[in-house]
């Protein structure tokens, strides 16, 4: 059902559903959230943030008396994933900012993620425990100790129940392995590997594994001065557990097959779109750079995201993608002052729904962006306080491009830059989506009729 | 308190009231939930004592339940007490009972750790052989199959580690239920059970009826074997070498040798390497004819694949391959088809492949016999010992032995020297380290003569290497050149360069004096040690340098027992006596030992005194540390 409505495309309304996060105007840095993802199935939402926390939310069953409000999403566990380190071999501070987190596919009653910062990566496990051990030898109800000579029995402890707690705890650190840092993590559909990229290289690991690792990508040049480009993302393939693909600062993606070599050097696919001469500039390279790189859950496609646009490509062609969408074009002409304050160097990522048909990207101003693949639909819409009341519908906002400023238009002049929505994810099954605006998370949902 | 103790408090071991025999035991029961994980690991590891205070009847209703539900606790703990309920049969009253272990067992077999689950599964297999046949399939087997059917992968991948266990054991309408869930698992939807199916498949297959090995197990190998998962296809290659020992002869061509010949060409590496890994064990599984005719062509291609790893793989089978060749054919096959590839690899372009052919290929001189090691692999082995990479160098050099029982190792002499120069001045202690022991064994090859022209040099200048560790092999080095060669040798060649060493003025290279003599005065003898290393000894008592000081008392006292009892008295005492009263502690305390003669201190640890104090207080306080190393800095 939700597959096809998925595919209908947005025939439906998108409507406020939950929002996290103080609402206080002066943000500390460290609240700022720097990831978001769904697990497999959709019932955990985890996020990471520049303190190194990760928060993971679980979908409430839905209430029988209120059947048109479909379950929300509560705090589930919070844990401190990293902590801030000082390497003083190198003098380098390393920050405690969660980068990606990727989840394991459940492999019994807990449930395990992978969260990285800039060096290090760590598995952990959360797990329920509802049961308590009760009854000691050696002390009585009220914790009192007992005269260890009057001993006449031995006591064994008994189970008892308990409130249900959740516990995360570190199973696996995963550390240096990396000399630069780490943009990506991708667990393998062997589920027993997965990849870290970093800028120039990307390492295979067991997940069982912690003293070794496999380098399967080195482009650092033997003279760093020689260097032209660096790995901006890397992702297996959903399916084929060969493959995998990494984007590069130049706007090129590279698929590898691992089969092939244990250093896989030779890419067997090379993805790249000729540029236009006409639209050349100072900015071109800039803005070519992939930011994001996702795999379409039927393996069929990939999606990657440069500045302006969001590209899918068919992994049967290499020459030009099949689809380009524009994000925010009306920025070319700002990108003089967009490079000055640093903006244009921003790293959106992008997602797709349950059923591949619709994309999600992030924009400015806590604007956000889907589009249809089937009907070519795009929309654009807000995340923001004003239209959060419970079930209410987001409004399609538009940005007027030159000439006359429509009515609810707003001027390319008056977006907010600071306001930037980098992190979303789509629940994997449902038109949930989850969307990260600086410090707060969003949740909306499909509207019932 | 016996309110507390439920309805069973009659154990037998324990008294009826106030008995501190109890205290003991009580406190190990507290402790399986100390927050302390070592405390917990203790309890643990001694849960047998918990169960024998108890009795059977407590430990089966009241510990096993609780320890059934302990599943939340660290890996260590439940990897202990995975363990210790495989050899638990009698603590919960015999065979009779030894189902009461199964629900615990049970929920161990699905936790997420392998390890843990692995030890879980060892114990399960350990206490089925406990079972009467009637138990095994009221109570074991039902636990299998729900393990079989398990919603999470994790107790589906221990399931397959049961099947064979019981199998053997069970009704033929059991067995007929087992071959069906294996066959369930073996086209399971997550790769971790595939993986878990084909680790188990060869071992599954041997108590297995042959019909069904042919009709089931068969077509589970070949699915298996062309899995889309490289992980699931190359689990397939261990199993194809149990499946071809259990078929006849003739069944092998048609059943085996297609998904043998697959997995041989199989477009991923990973699969073609396990193929090469296990070379060995496939060749003895199909047997001559076949070798002969398909596995000496797959051989070939997977030394030239295109893989290094591969490559690398296949050259470390290459001598145990041609060895178990049949030997009728053995020396054609080597010369016409295995050595051109050989020759290839001694220049190939990656260096792991060409350090593992090195490792093996003197071997082959063996195989080959004498005109064919000179004419054919002579010339390779002098490629690889002047191969750019030093550790294929080191390997050839490491197996000289092979090629000297074939054709003595004059021949390789002159390309040896330069050689082994070259190792012994490598950039890298660890290769300089890995050279020098195979002094000996050279030494004792290439004779007496050749050693003390062109070798003798290189095993002093070692002596005053700057690693420690490599001084220190370079000391033990002389002691077993002097058990070859005899003191006579030892005095004319290398005594008196050592005792040079105790007039150098650097502290560390007069040490090193000391610790050649307390490894050489045992294979010297009595009258070299008296006459000629201990008056260097003696004198070296007043050196400025206080590590140099101590280092004698330790040295005298090492040497003590083979000097003759004249000397120690008129010599060693007095000398002994005034480092005893010596302004260092650590000359002192070492003086002191030595008069009292009663500790033996481990091997030289002279530049720091850091495990001096250790033995000294039991253990390393901060203070000490900084102590010793402030004296060493000062005095270097």
């Amino acid at each position: 059902l939700a597959a096809n409505k998925a595919a209908r495309g947005n025939d439906f309304q998108w409507c406020f559903s939950q929002v996290k996060g103080a609402i206080d105007e002066d943000v500390a840095e460290a609240d700022i959230i720097s990831t978001v993802e769904f697990n497999y199935s959709g019932e955990l939402l985890a996020t990471g943030d520049k303190g190194g926390r990760v928060v993971i939310f679980q979908h409430e069953q839905e209430s029988k008396n209120r059947p048109q409000l479909r379950g929300e999403y509560n705090v589930y566990s919070t844990f401190q994933s990293h902590e801030p380190e000082f390497d003083y071999l190198k003098s380098l501070e390393i920050e405690e900012k969660i980068n990606k987190i990727r989840w394991l596919p459940q492999q019994n009653s807990a449930h395990f993620l992978l969260s990285t910062n800039d060096k290090t990566i760590k598995l952990w496990k959360i797990s329920e425990r509802d049961k308590r051990a009760e009854g000691y030898n050696l002390k009585d109800e009220e914790g009192r100790l007992r005269d260890p000579f009057r001993i006449s029995s031995l006591r064994v402890p008994v189970l008892m129940p308990m409130d249900l707690m959740v516990e995360a705890s570190p199973r696996r650190i995963f550390a240096n392995a990396h000399t630069y840092h780490i943009n990506s993590i991708s667990v393998n559909s062997d589920h027993e590997t997965y990849l870290s990229a970093d800028d120039l290289r990307i390492n295979l690991w067991h997940l069982e594994i912690t003293d070794r690792s496999f380098n399967i990508v080195d482009i650092k040049p033997a003279n760093m001065e020689e260097l032209t480009e660096v790995i901006t993302a890397a992702e297996c393939h959903p399916h084929q557990c060969n493959v995998f693909v990494y984007s590069s600062s130049k706007g090129t993606i590279r698929l590898c097959d691992m089969r092939a070599a244990a250093l896989c050097d030779r890419h067997s696919k090379f993805f790249e779109e000729p540029e236009d001469p006409s639209s050349r500039s100072f900015f071109s390279e800039i803005i070519s750079s992939i930011s994001d790189v996702k795999f379409s859950h039927s393996g069929r496609y990939m999606m990657t995201r440069d500045y302006l646009s969001v590209k899918v490509w068919d992994l049967n062609m290499e020459n030009r993608p099949v689809e380009t969408y524009q994000v925010h074009e009306y920025l070319r002409s700002k990108l003089c002052s967009l490079y000055e304050n640093d903006c244009i160097f921003d790293k959106f990522e992008c997602c797709w729904n349950g059923s591949d048909s619709a994309i999600m990207t992030g924009s400015y101003n806590n604007f956000f962006r889907m589009f249809d693949r089937n009907t070519r639909r795009d929309i654009t819409l807000e995340a923001s306080r004003e239209s959060s009341k419970p079930r209410a519908t987001l409004k399609p906002r538009k940005v007027s491009t030159g000439g006359k400023r429509k009515k609810d238009e707003i001027s390319v002049d008056s977006l907010d830059f600071n306001k930037k929505i980098l992190h979303t994810a789509w629940h994997p099954k449902e038109n949930v989506i989850a969307v990260a605006a600086t410090n707060n998370l969003y949740i909306f949902q499909d509207k019932i009729n | 308190m016996s309110e507390h103790s439920g309805p069973h408090h009659t154990s037998k071991m324990a008294g009826a009231d106030g008995d501190d025999s109890l205290y003991p035991i009580a406190v190990l029961i507290d402790e399986l939930r100390n927050e302390d994980v070592q405390l917990r690991l203790n309890s643990i590891k001694k849960l047998s004592t918990i169960a024998l205070a108890l009795g059977v009847e407590r430990t089966r209703t009241e510990l096993l339940p609780f320890l059934t539900d302990t599943i939340y606790d660290e890996d260590e703990v439940l990897l202990a007490l995975a363990e210790q309920l495989g050899n638990f049969t009698m603590l919960v009253g015999g065979p009779e009972y030894v189902h009461c272990l199964l629900p615990p067992l049970e929920s161990l077999a699905t936790v997420e750790e392998t390890v843990v689950r692995d030890k879980a599964v060892e114990s399960l297999r350990k206490i089925s052989q406990e079972h009467s046949p009637v138990d095994l399939e009221v109570h074991f087997e039902p636990l299998v199959k729900r393990l079989a059917s398990g919603d999470w992968f994790t107790s589906r991948t221990s399931a397959c580690g049961l099947f064979s266990v019981c199998y053997p054991r069970v009704s033929s309408t059991v067995k007929a239920e087992i071959r069906q869930h294996f066959r369930t698992l073996c086209s399971d939807d997550t790769p971790m059970v595939r993986r878990a199916a084909a680790s188990k498949l060869g071992e599954f297959a041997k108590v297995l009826e042959l019909d069904y090995v042919k009709s089931d197990i068969i077509s589970l190998f070949t699915a298996l074997a062309s899995d889309e998962q490289d992980s699931v296809r190359l689990l397939a290659v261990e199993a194809c070498v149990s499946i071809a020992t259990l078929l006849p002869q003739e069944d092998l061509e048609t059943l085996v040798m297609p998904t043998l010949r697959q997995a041989a060409e199989d477009k991923s590496w990973r699969v073609r390497y396990m193929v090469a890994d296990k070379f060995s064990e496939l060749q003895k599984a199909v047997g001559p004819e076949i070798t002969k005719n398909d596995l000496v062509p797959a051989f070939q291609n997977l030394l030239k694949d295109c893989e290094a790893e591969v490559r690398a793989a296949a050259a470390n089978k290459v001598k145990e391959f041609c060895e178990n060749l049949p030997e009728d054919s053995r020396e054609q096959i080597i010369m016409t088809h295995i050595l051109p590839c050989v020759k290839e690899l001694v220049s190939d372009t990656n260096q792991h492949v060409k350090s593992a052919l090195a490792s093996v290929i003197m071997g082959l001189s063996t195989i080959l016999g004498k005109d064919n090691t000179v004419e054919h692999l002579l010339p390779l082995f002098l490629a690889q010992l002047k191969d750019e990479c030093p550790e294929v160098r080191l390997n050839i050099i490491s197996n000289l032995d092979c090629v000297n029982e074939v054709i003595g190792i004059r021949q390789l002499s002159q390309s040896l020297l330069p050689a082994i120069v070259e190792l012994a001045e490598d950039a890298k202690w660890r290769v300089r380290l890995a050279i020098i022991e195979y002094m000996p064994l050279l030494a004792g090859q290439l004779g007496v003569e050749f050693f003390d022209e062109k070798l003798n040099t290189l095993c002093m200048a070692w002596l005053i290497d700057h690693v420690y560790a490599i001084r220190e092999a370079a000391t033990c080095n002389l002691m077993k050149l002097v058990e070859k060669f005899g003191a006579e040798w030892a005095q004319n060649t290398i005594v008196p360069k050592v005792l040079g060493m105790a007039n150098d003025p650097n502290y560390l290279h007069r040490m090193t004096t000391l610790f050649c003599i307390n490894a050489l005065s045992e294979a010297c003898g009595q009258d070299i040690t008296t006459k000629q290393m201990l008056p260097v000894v003696l004198k070296m008592s007043n050196d400025q340098v206080a590590n140099v000081r101590f280092n004698v008392a330790k040295s005298l006292q090492k040497i003590g027992p083979v000097l003759d009892s004249n000397a120690l008295q008129s010599e060693v005492k007095p000398v002994l006596e005034k480092l005893a009263t010596d302004t260092d502690m650590d000359v002192k305390y070492f003086a002191q030992e030595a008069i009292s003669g009663k500790l033996v201190f481990p091997p030289p640890a002279a530049e720091t005194s850091l495990y001096v104090r250790f033995y000294r207080s039991g253990k390393p306080d901060d203070h000490a540390v900084f102590l010793s190393s402030s004296t060493v800095l000062s005095l270097a």
